[in-house]
């Protein structure tokens, strides 16, 4: 049986574990009919052109965790932000762990999408909010929709935010041989409040996973989202991060995606303004080894005039590693004064990594200033002699014209403990011992 | 200190340097001279490494050590210094990172500790007053969007912080007004001692008015065609380098 037909037929065994009464039932019976008839994605699909799920697809994942499994915080302190304090929301195996976890109902709802969709002092923000961003027609949005139970729930009312960030972490333990997870988080920031969140997926064997994550995102009227993606997984780990953020007026979401790890990466983050004057950054860092693989999907979707999207990628690809960057953005005819910027630069240091990238803009209004521009490029040999030609080896010339190269995106992270992790990260993968943060 | 012989060197096809003979002691100033495209810059980055040129012939020997298997950073940590005619802008580090990176590799290679960061703030202290920067300078990003005479106060700033053995100052006079001039070369001078040497390449007289030059060399296609003392300098100044090209030719 094929990981498609498998899942088809678990939906019935799913049912068993959820409110098959609740409304939103419909919506995953809806999504499992959707999935069912257009399936995993191929490469016949423009959209997956340079992404193949094939071999990957062929491993037989386990749907369900068989047992709770428990880890000791010693075991992966070592993936919290734990130089600051956080609420953080953490499962273990797709199941949650309330001995990780810290969450909270105090002013804000920090907690768990499974409260969320069964507790009926929700039920009124799950009928406006969920799946109303997320796609209907994307087959593994569908798929996600459809098994969608656990996650994270986040809920910042009008004019507060959290004392605190927020990390989102998924362990895979490696009890399975191998798993599939689909987590689905919902996350409503209202007008003129605040959220930062980071999230992760971690895998802490070699034994293979696949994820297929959504997280729908609502911003409110001068709301203020930053929302940090570390992913750093283990080189069996493949992730399908399907991300839809709709905005409202005068709102700012800010995401940043730090891409290092992992076997496959797929990251669609959708933006869609339905207001005026607001903000989107969409900005990432990636940088591969091996014979890794990222594909970058990004679309932002102006609708309304006198907003502003910011997109700013940078790849660095050694060895084999492959990568894509496909960066749509539509500018509806009545959104004029629309201010859309894209940038994605790539440096190649291996003769057989690659990238492919396209910028993809359809602009139906006149009044507009919209820039893209993409570059593939080597290391500048002059800059790399001129460091040298001062002692410092031709290794960690090369890491610190990496980290320059790399170091606008960090700049506005906004929490400092994160941007010295990310350095760190950064330092790691490039095999260098650097004297200083950038 | 530094002994070139015989040495040829250029790119693909295309020979730039057409043995060059030169020898400089320790505590010695050389300067030298020469048209545009003589060979000069090129002869400064083969001293540094510079692998785009290819040795084809000859030799360059410091403090008794063949340089052809020598990378360009262990040049550096054997104590020579290049100040570039065209410094690199390095978006994304500042000066004060990059000497410190330059100084801990230097040091790592000596197999010694990093210096403690209070000894490295005195001597960036120290050394940016000598030189007339300005501490906020020293936050920006190497060199991008420096002015031209900014890029070459940087590069005798790196200097003194590195204190190196035999220095290579390529041109940096130009660009400079009359007081970064005087600032600059007195920078120079006072790292000056018996144990190290200077090579100033420059086009001008006037820097050699500062930075009094033991020998002066004139380069012209590739081969040093005159040397003399610091008066030959004036020389051409006066007479430009017609005169030599046709010695040569004759
Ligand atoms: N990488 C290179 N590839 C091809 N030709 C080169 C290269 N580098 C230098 N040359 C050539 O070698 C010759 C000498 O150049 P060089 O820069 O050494 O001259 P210079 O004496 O420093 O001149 P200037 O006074 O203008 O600085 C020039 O004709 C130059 O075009
Ligand atoms: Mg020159």
């Amino acid at each position: 049986m094929d990981l498609k037909e498998k899942l088809v037929s678990s939906f019935m065994a799913f049912e068993n574990y959820v409110d098959v009464e609740h409304p939103i039932h419909d919506i995953r019976t809806e999504a499992i009919k959707n999935f069912e008839a257009k399936g995993f994605p191929s490469k016949k699909e423009e959209a997956w052109k340079y992404t193949s799920l094939n071999s990957i697809l062929k491993t037989d994942f386990s749907i369900f965790p068989k047992e709770e499994n428990a880890l000791e915080y010693h075991q992966v302190k070592k993936y919290f932000l734990h130089e600051i304090d956080t609420y953080k929301i953490v499962f273990i195996d797709g199941i949650y762990s309330s001995y990780l976890s810290e969450t909270t109902h105090d002013g804000v709802d920090i907690c768990l999408m499974s409260s969320a969709l069964t507790k009926p002092m929700y039920k009124q923000v799950i009928d406006v909010y969920f799946n109303k961003a997320a796609s209907r027609e994307e087959s593994l949005t569908t798929l996600n929709t459809a098994f969608s139970r656990e996650g994270a729930y986040i809920y910042i009312p009008k004019n507060k935010a959290p004392k605190k960030p927020v990390e989102i972490i998924h362990f895979a333990t490696g009890n399975e041989a191998s798993l599939m997870l689909q987590p689905r988080n919902l996350i409503i920031v209202e007008e003129n409040a605040e959220l930062q969140v980071i999230e992760r997926h971690q895998s802490l064997t070699h034994n293979p996973v696949l994820t297929n994550c959504v997280t729908e995102i609502f911003a409110a009227q001068s709301a203020i989202v930053d929302y940090y993606k570390v992913q750093n997984d283990s080189e069996d780990a493949t992730l399908i991060d399907n991300t839809y953020i709709a905005q409202k007026d005068k709102s700012s979401v800010n995401v940043h995606t730090f891409s290092f790890g992992g076997k496959l990466t797929r990251n669609n983050l959708n933006f869609y303004q339905h207001g005026e004057h607001i903000e989107s950054t969409l900005k990432g860092v990636t940088i591969l080894g091996e014979k890794q693989h990222v594909d970058h999907h990004t679309l932002v979707h102006h609708t309304q005039p006198n907003c502003e999207s910011h997109q700013d990628y940078k790849g660095i690809f050694g060895e084999r590693s492959t990568g894509v960057f496909n960066g749509k953005i539509i500018v509806d005819k009545i959104a004029q004064k629309t201010n859309a910027f894209q940038q994605n630069n790539n440096v190649l240091i291996s003769d057989q990594a690659t990238i492919n990238t396209k910028p993809q803009l359809e602009i139906f209004a006149d009044d507009v200033k919209c820039s893209h521009g993409c570059t593939i490029g080597q290391l500048d040999e002059d800059a790399l002699f001129y460091l040298q030609s001062r002692g410092i080896p031709r290794k960690e010339a090369t890491a610190l014209l990496m980290y320059a190269f790399a170091n606008n995106v960090l700049e506005s992270v906004r929490l400092p403990e994160l941007k010295k992790r990310i350095n760190k990260l950064i330092a790691n993968k490039l095999g260098v011992r650097l004297g200083f943060d950038l | 200190m530094l002994t070139i012989k015989d040495l040829h060197a250029g790119v693909e096809d295309k020979e730039i340097l057409k043995g060059i003979n030169l020898e400089v002691k320790p505590g010695e100033v050389h300067a030298i001279m020469g048209p545009n495209g003589s060979g000069k810059s090129t002869l400064a980055s083969v001293i540094a490494g510079k692998e785009d040129f290819e040795i084809t012939k000859g030799s360059i020997n410091f403090e008794g050590e063949d340089l052809e298997e020598v990378s360009p950073e262990e040049r550096a940590h054997k104590g020579i210094f290049l100040s570039f005619q065209y410094p690199v802008e390095i978006p994304g580090v500042s000066v004060t990172n990059f000497m410190k990176t330059a100084i801990n590799e230097s040091r790592k290679a000596r197999g010694m500790d990093d210096m403690p960061a209070n000894e490295m703030l005195k001597l960036i202290r120290e050394k940016s007053e000598l030189l007339d920067i300005d501490r906020k300078f020293l936050s920006r990003s190497l060199n991008e969007g420096f002015s031209g005479g900014e890029k070459k106060r940087n590069e005798i700033f790196q200097m003194a912080m590195l204190e190196p053995k035999l220095a290579i100052l390529d041109e940096t006079d130009s660009g400079l007004d009359i007081d970064a001039l005087r600032i600059v070369a007195n920078g120079v001078n006072k790292l000056k001692s018996k144990d190290n040497a200077v090579i100033v390449i420059t086009h001008y007289q006037r820097l050699l008015e500062y930075i009094i030059p033991d020998f002066v060399h004139v380069i012209h296609d590739g081969k040093i065609v005159k040397s003399g003392t610091k008066e030959l300098a004036l020389e051409l100044e006066d007479k430009g380098y017609d005169w030599l090209k046709k010695e040569t030719v004759a």
